[in-house]
């Protein structure tokens, strides 16, 4: 035996392979517009704008949203919740993909990018959030790559390597949640030093604390929402164990979701309330701000709440959709739409269409590698060579 | 009190923020905007002295380019703008714009390879050769100042007035102080022209606003302005306050060793507490069992037990009654046999 259930036959030519393929092929041909023309070239960045949608999309959501790696590994490895084990592999695969794809678009956003090395081999700048950041982010790609190979190694048949590796799970996965905790709250601090720029419903001295909050909130969301999207694509790749505890997967993280959402969102009052911004909640800001507290916060968490209570796994999984495009709000309303906000309307920035296109050409470079491992990996199932039995 | 004591007596608390007044023989510049009449001369000098800045397309005494509001870019290191201010029975007020050169700057602080210095001169230099391109100095400056070559595939720099930091080694005046035909522009240390700023304002209070922009702004600046019209008037961010750019991060990034200390603490903790809760639990479920085992098989050895002596009981009284019988009989036989 080698995988579990009937495999499903994956054409060449499907509908995905060839929109994907399409994608790939435009985002070569901006790749080549980047890298020849400078960043003038395909972004609509200038010098009021100096980051753009590369940043708020890819890097600040797309930390937050691969989230789901670290906060799956506390609660299953260090928390012992193994009910939750069929979760990991899954969480841990799109955590690595999720980072890798964080650096990749990296390389686009930075003027000089083979000087990425830079300030952790020749002149450190450890004064500067942006270094903590990128510290940990490298290590913790490190740490996911590290804690995705078992599943290559299996998947090879490399024992050795495999078990030395196992061996070294609780470690990775402390040092792993350690980075985390690190840097998700760095890049909510990276906003600190512009008190001036953004708005102050947005800005807070918080901002880190409000960053680590919602990054798990997002993890455990994500978790939920993929899994909601695995089981339509690859549910013949899941074996009886990932199929049995999905929805108590679902239950549990749905129920963990709903109580930091709610203590988010009393972080986020409180933000508001020691700054004293309860008067700009009547401005446009103020709305916009509103939306997101109450349909992106609030709502997702009663959801959640009522899913729970009612073992509704289909009310659970759009509770974590939502909180899903909330985080998004968050994030590209701190990066871009609360980002100088005092600036006339004609010196604001709105991404060029090419920035998006390479955007999504590097989410379907991810998606693409996403299905490549699935459907050969032990990811979905145990691999019956390696079964430990938990 | 020596040196080494007078560093001791500093008390160093992580994440505090020692104050910094500046290098003691800095140098800046006092911009009096009242005597600026918007010639652009310091515009063509700064172009002139920096070798890497082109010719604009409009000569500089084309008076059209003031109509619009302009900001330094990669080729401008200092505009001149025009602003007709209401209020101010001067109009129009003129205002130059370049690089601060903030004591504890924002580029500085924010950067990850640490390419800016400031100097003891007073200039707040950037050092291309290391720099990543990650533009967070641009995102981090209040005033709006350095800028990007986003159209430069393979070496774009960060670009922004040096206050001619070299020409000011070889003791040669920054290129657009040297230019300005009003004395709009003084160079000098910087504490000696906040005694000349204070001094002009004292002098004529109906000319000039109590205020020295620079003095305190974001932990003051080494370009100090003096004006008639309100500063927020000419395009100046007045609600900036008066804390270094490093003190908004500091706090922050304090915390980082401590997390890196204690969390591993933490998890681990937990880790083993979970470990030792599941073994308690099995051990427990274990003993459970074993006891109800034990019970079962004590009252299962009692009841054969017991059944065993009934049985051999019984069997000892069925031989009892056999020989009795036996005996009897026999001796029925016996007596028979007698009569």
């Amino acid at each position: 035996m080698s995988e579990p259930g009937t495999s499903v036959e994956r054409p060449l030519l499907s509908p995905f392979n060839i929109i994907a393929g399409t994608i790939i092929l435009v985002g070569l041909w901006l790749s080549y517009l980047r890298f020849t023309g400078g960043l003038g070239a395909v972004t609509n960045l200038d010098n009021n704008n100096a980051w753009g949608f590369w940043i708020g999309f890819d890097l600040l959501c797309g930390v937050a949203l691969a989230a789901g790696g670290y906060t799956t590994a506390a609660a299953v490895e260090v928390f012992g919740m193994k009910k939750f084990h069929a979760a990991l592999r899954p969480a841990l695969l799109t955590g690595f993909l999720g980072y890798s794809m964080v650096v990749v678009a990296l390389l686009y956003d930075v003027g000089r990018p083979w000087r990425l090395p830079y300030p952790f081999v020749l002149s450190p700048g450890p004064t500067s959030v942006l270094f903590e950041v990128g510290a940990c982010v490298m290590l913790y790609l490190i740490v996911l790559f590290l804690e995705f190979s078992p599943m290559a190694l299996e998947w090879l048949g490399e024992r050795k390597l495999r078990r030395v590796l196992v061996r070294m799970t609780l470690l990775l996965t402390i040092f792993g949640i350690t980075l985390s905790t690190l840097h998700q709250s760095s890049l909510g601090a990276l906003f600190l030093i512009v008190p001036s720029k953004l708005h102050p419903l947005w800005y807070s001295s918080y901002l880190p604390v409000f960053f680590f909050v919602s990054s798990v909130a997002a993890g455990l969301s994500m978790v939920i929402f993929e899994g909601t999207l695995a089981r339509r694509g690859f549910a013949d790749k899941m074996d009886e164990e990932h199929k049995r505890t999905a929805d108590a997967v679902v239950l549990g993280f749905g129920k963990a979701a709903a109580f930091v959402l709610a203590a988010y969102f009393a972080i986020k009052v409180f933000g508001v309330a020691l700054d004293d911004n309860w008067r700009l909640l009547a401005t446009n800001y103020g709305l916009w701000f509103l939306l997101e507290m109450l349909g992106f916060v609030l709502l997702p968490c009663f959801l959640f709440l009522v899913g729970v209570r009612d073992l509704n796994p289909t009310l659970i999984r759009w509770a974590a959709f939502l909180t899903v495009l909330g985080i998004v709000l968050n994030r590209l309303s701190i990066c871009l739409i609360a980002f100088n906000w005092q600036l006339p309307q004609a010196d604001r920035y709105f991404p060029h269409w090419m920035e998006i296109g390479i955007s999504v050409f590097v989410v379907t470079v991810g998606v693409t590698a996403y299905r490549f491992i699935v459907t050969r990996m032990p990811v979905f199932y145990e691999h019956p060579d390696f079964s430990e039995g938990h | 009190m020596t040196a080494a004591g007078a560093a001791m007596a500093v008390p160093k608390v992580a994440g505090a923020y020692g104050e910094f007044s500046g290098h003691p023989d800095a140098y800046g510049v006092l911009h009096d905007i009242t005597l600026c009449i918007g010639c652009r001369l310091c515009e063509k000098a700064c172009v002139e002295v920096n070798d890497d800045l082109p010719m604009p397309e409009k000569p500089f005494d084309d008076e059209s380019v003031l109509e619009k509001r302009r900001r330094t870019d990669d080729k401008t290191y200092t505009v001149v703008n025009r602003y007709d201010v209401e209020s101010h029975q001067n109009s129009p007020v003129f205002r130059k714009f370049q690089c601060n050169h903030c004591m504890e700057p924002a580029c500085m602080s924010s950067c990850f390879v640490d390419a800016y210095s400031k100097t003891p001169e007073g200039a707040v230099v950037y050092d291309a050769s290391v720099c990543v391109g990650c533009r967070y100095c641009i995102v981090a400056c209040p005033f709006d100042v350095p800028t990007y070559e986003y159209n430069d595939p393979l070496e774009p720099k960060v670009m922004k007035c040096t206050l001619c930091h070299p020409r000011l080694l070889e003791g040669k005046l920054p290129g657009c102080v040297e230019a300005c035909p009003q004395e709009s522009l003084l160079f000098g240390r910087r504490e000696d022209l906040i005694a000349v700023a204070r001094e002009r304002i004292r002098k004529h209070p109906d000319r000039y606003i109590d205020h020295i922009y620079g003095e305190h702004e974001m932990g003051g600046t080494n370009w100090l302005y003096i004006s008639g019209a309100p500063f927020e008037e000419l395009g100046f961010r007045t609600d900036l306050g008066t804390a270094p750019a490093p003190k908004l991060t500091s706090g922050a990034l304090s915390a980082v060793p401590i997390i890196v200390g204690v969390w591993p603490a933490l998890l681990g903790g937990i880790y083993v507490m979970t470990r030792t809760k599941e073994k308690t639990t099995t051990r427990e479920k274990d003993s459970a069992v074993r006891e109800a085992i034990e019970t079962t098989q004590a009252a299962a050895d009692e009841a054969r037990k017991k059944a065993a002596e009934k049985g051999k009981a019984d069997k000892e009284k069925a031989v009892e009654l056999a020989v009795k019988k036996a005996l009897e009989k026999t001796a029925k036989e016996s007596a028979e046999e007698g009569s």
